[in-house]
Parts: C-alpha cells; structure tokens; sequence
C-alpha cells in the first residue's frame, strides 16, 4: 500500500499514469454530459410544482456539490503536503482552486437564476446562496495568499495551512448561517430543500454529477501535468521526453 | 420544438443557467489547453536552446 | 511553562505601553465607524434601535482586523520572532500568550467602550449585558482566528488587504451568534443559546487556533 502510495507520489510516474488515463476519462465526461443534458432536457417530466424551470436543477445541484467536493480535495491534498511534504498534493491543491471557485460561481449564478422565478428575486439570504457565498470567500482568499508569495515553497505551506482552517471553518459557518437564516426568515420557502424527485428526474441529475466530477477530474489532471513539466523541466526525464517528442 | 424553446416560460432562466455553466466550462478546458500548450512550448524551446547538457541551469525553485 | 507565558504576556504589554497608536488607533476607528451610520442612515431612533447590534458588533470586528495587523508585525521584523520560534518553551503556549495580549490591548479597551456606543445607537439597556458578554467571548475569538491570518500573512510587505480577505470570511459565525444574542437580550428573549454557542467557538479556537498559528508563524518566517 504504501510502496503504491510512494511510487504515485512521484512525479513522473504520475505524469506518465494521468497521460494514459485523460483520454479514457474525457471520453466517459463527454458521454455523460451530452446524454445526461438529453434525458434532463427533454426525457425528464415537467415539475408539477414548478414547471420547467426546475431543469436549471442539472447545472445548479452538480457545479454546488463540486464546489464543495473540490474544496474537500484541496484541504486533503494540503494535509498530505504538510504532513509528507508531498509535491504532487500541493500541485493537485493548486490547480483545483481556480476550477473550484469557478464552480461556486457557477453554483450561484445558476441559483439566482433559479431565485428569480421561484422567490421573485434575483438575491435571497437562503441559507445554502449564502453559504455558496462564503465558500466564493474563501476561495477567493486561499488564491490570493498563494499568488502573494514570490516562493512557491512557502505559498505552498502557507497556502495549505489556509486550506485546512478553512475546511475546518466549512462546517461551522454552514452551520451558522443556517441558524441564522431560520431565526431571521421563520417562513422561508426553500425551493431548493429535497423536492419530491421522480427516478426519470434523478437518473440524469446524477448522470450530470459524475460528468461535473469528471470534467474536474480531467481538467486537474490535466493542469497538474502542466505544472509537472514546468517545475521538472530540468530532470533527465523530461529531456528525454522532449528528445522522444512524446511530451 | 418551439415548445422546448420556450421552457414554459422560464426560457430566460433556463437558458441563461446552461448557456453561463457550459459557458464556464468552456473556459476552464480552454485555460487547461492554452496552459499545456504554453509549458509544452516553453520545455520545447529550453531543450532546444540548451542542447549542451553542460549549458543547463540548476533547478530554481 | 507558565513563567514564560507571563514572561511574554508582559513583555507585550509594556510594549504597547510605549506604542499607544497600536491600540489607541482600532479603538478611535470603533468609535468613528459607529458614528458614521447615524450620520448616513438618518438619525431616526427606531431605525438607529434597530440596527444598532449589528452596527456595533460589525464595527467591532472591523476594529479587530485592523488592529491584527500589528500582531507579529513588530515581532517579525525585529527579528525576535525566530527567537521565539527557537525557543525551547511550547511554541503555542508562546502564541497563546501574544495573543492573549494582543486581546488584552485592543480587544478589551473596545469592549470598556461599547457602552458608549450602545448609547449612542439607541440600544436599550437591558440588552448591555449581552452585548458585554457576547463581545467578551466575541473578540477573544476573533483575535484567536485573526491572529491565523496575521501570522500567514507577516512575511508579505502588504499584507493589509490579504489579511481581511482571509479572515472575514472565518469571522462570520462569530458576528452571526455576537449580534443575533444582542439583538434577541434588546427584544427581551432569552440569549443562552447565542452566548453558549459563542462560548463553544471561543473554546473550539482555543484548542485548534494555537496550532494552526505556531504552523503558520514557522512558515513565514522560514
């Protein structure tokens, strides 16, 4: 187990694993997001309660459940990074903020719009916008403290420790604004609280959420490798890459 | 078809809410491409330039 | 163990004694950013009654983080900060302690003056005793989780900016119980809930902040 663990961590054996698996896995993303989109857009029954405009439900729930899934990945890879001075955990955390944030974005975008016809405005303090919100915050501080360093060593470390009083924070401040919502909107409607959903409404709900995953997946795979290259652009295996042509 | 469209009249927030999440999807596999292609670009050209093994630069950090 | 927790704490202290501006100044800026909501809201009694926890507990929490800043700054500077980490006492029994002191020079002058503020809000007086309390337990915690941020951020020439980006987010479940218990004690409901949970935080960061600050201080100062 730990010899496996070991050899991943390398970085080229990583590099050389992530090369063959990307194809393979870009292929089964794009499957699920185009039949996924077909079965929700057009097989998917009509809500009865809310019409058609629940089908903003395929993009919203997926881009909320990965903003959190995708902060979980970095505040576990940053555990790694301090505890076995892991570069690949480091560079896996660095590249999955931005596509992570971009996700929360999207999360609260699509949630407006979905506010809009639902509550009749473009912003309510429901518990779960909010705390989207927030988790755009924290985001947003985790990439500017690693971008304000000019050593990439110590905004590594900096950056990981950040990620972990943040993971740990996630649960309280959920837990805060929630209470806070319920003490201050008694009657709050929460349209997006478990609606009755069909199983022909869930099959591609759930296909759309793996897609997301593995569009996550792929792309931090992807980006990790970049990274590698850049930062072991001098050792032989790289050079001899390059001579090979086979990058 | 028209019907689809038209989403029961939630068209606007319907469309809007694909069109942004396929729109910011676009845009994260765009960077994931024009990223690779910078760095594959930039080891290319430093392997090239640096054909003496002796020419290298140590490793910076 | 505990003579060098109050070797420290004193050291601090008579620091501060020499620079007033370090804590005069959050305290001056409380005062003025409370002022300034009478002024841009109307000086409507109701509204200003209304609104006052929250003003007063937002300015508290600004107070806080600008005065942050200062937490290692000095320390960081002078050098004594890789004399501390040297050392061979328990580095977050040491972290405890200049946070301790910090608290003790910006937190508690600001908690002597709320009621000031509170006066000048509107705010009646039955809710006084939960807006000390709360404050109390309120700014211990936030001096707790902001000395985080200060620590990762004391290597960095402008750290101001980063600083409250990275520890306002972490503020918010103290501002939510803080205000929402001096909200409850002005409308004469019972605030156990409020303060119990804000008790739960303080201790939750008193366990957990110390080494996520030793951590980070040894980071930056690598």
């Amino acid at each position: 187990m730990f010899r496996w663990f070991h050899k991943l961590a390398s970085l080229k054996n990583f590099y050389r694993l992530a090369e063959i698996l990307l194809p393979w896995l870009a292929a089964i993303c794009a499957i699920l997001l185009v039949v996924g989109l077909y079965r929700g857009l057009f097989v998917a029954p009509t809500d009865y309660e809310q019409g058609e405009s629940y089908r903003i439900i395929y993009v919203h729930v997926p881009a909320a459940w990965m903003s959190m899934f995708v902060y979980v990945v970095m505040a576990f890879c940053s555990a790694i990074f301090l505890v076995w001075k892991m570069k690949l955990a480091d560079i896996v955390a660095e590249v999955s903020a931005p596509i992570g944030a971009a996700f929360t974005f999207l999360a609260l975008s699509t949630g407006s719009l979905w506010g809009k016809p639902m509550w009749g405005t473009w912003w309510e303090w429901d518990a779960r916008l909010t705390s989207e919100l927030i988790l755009l915050f924290l985001y947003i501080g985790y990439m500017a403290l690693r971008s304000a360093f000019d050593n990439r060593r110590t905004a590594a470390k900096a950056a990981a420790v950040l990620a972990l009083v943040g993971v740990v924070n996630i649960p309280i401040i959920h837990f805060s604004v929630e209470w806070w919502n319920t003490l201050h909107q008694p009657a709050s409607i929460t349209k997006f609280d478990k609606p009755s959903i069909h199983i022909s409404m869930l099959i591609p709900l759930l296909m759309m959420a793996v897609g997301f995953k593995l569009f996550y997946i792929v792309n931090m795979l992807s980006r990790a490798r970049s990274v590698i290259l850049e930062r072991e652009a001098n050792t032989a295996w790289v050079t001899e890459r390059v001579k090979e042509n086979r990058l | 078809m028209k019907e689809f469209f038209a989403m029961g009249g939630y068209a606007f927030y319907v469309w809007t809410s694909f069109g942004l999440t396929f729109m910011v999807m676009a845009i994260i596999a765009l960077g994931t491409r024009l990223q690779r292609r910078r760095v594959v670009a930039a080891v290319t050209r430093r392997a090239q330039t640096e054909s003496k093994p002796d020419a290298r630069e140590p490793f910076r950090e | 163990m505990l003579a060098s927790f109050i070797a420290l704490l004193k050291r601090d202290l008579t620091l501060a004694a020499r620079r007033r501006g370090d804590w005069l100044n959050p305290l001056a800026f409380f005062v003025m950013v409370v002022t300034l909501f009478p002024l841009g809201v109307g000086p409507d009694g109701d509204l200003l009654r209304e609104i006052a926890p929250g003003v007063i507990w937002v300015a508290a929490l600004l107070a806080t983080l600008l005065a942050l800043d200062g937490l290692f700054r000095a320390d960081y500077d002078d050098g004594s900060l890789e004399q501390l980490i040297l050392s061979p006492q328990p580095w977050s029994v040491l972290v405890l302690a200049k946070v301790l002191a910090h608290w003790l020079i910006t937190g508690l002058p600001l908690l002597c003056l709320s009621p000031l503020l509170a006066v000048v809000m509107q705010l009646p007086a039955k809710a006084l005793p939960a807006l000390l309390a709360s404050l109390m337990l309120g700014t211990l915690t936030l001096s707790l989780i902001g000395a985080i941020g200060a620590a990762l951020t004391v290597g960095l020439r402008r750290g101001g900016v980063l600083l409250a980006l990275l520890v306002l987010p972490l503020f918010i479940p103290v501002l939510i119980f803080g205000s929402s218990s001096v909200i409850a004690a002005s409308q004469g409901f019972a605030i156990e809930a409020q303060l119990s949970l804000l008790g739960a935080l303080f201790m939750f960061a008193l366990v957990l902040a110390p080494m996520a600050i030793a951590a980070a201080l040894r980071i930056s100062s690598e």
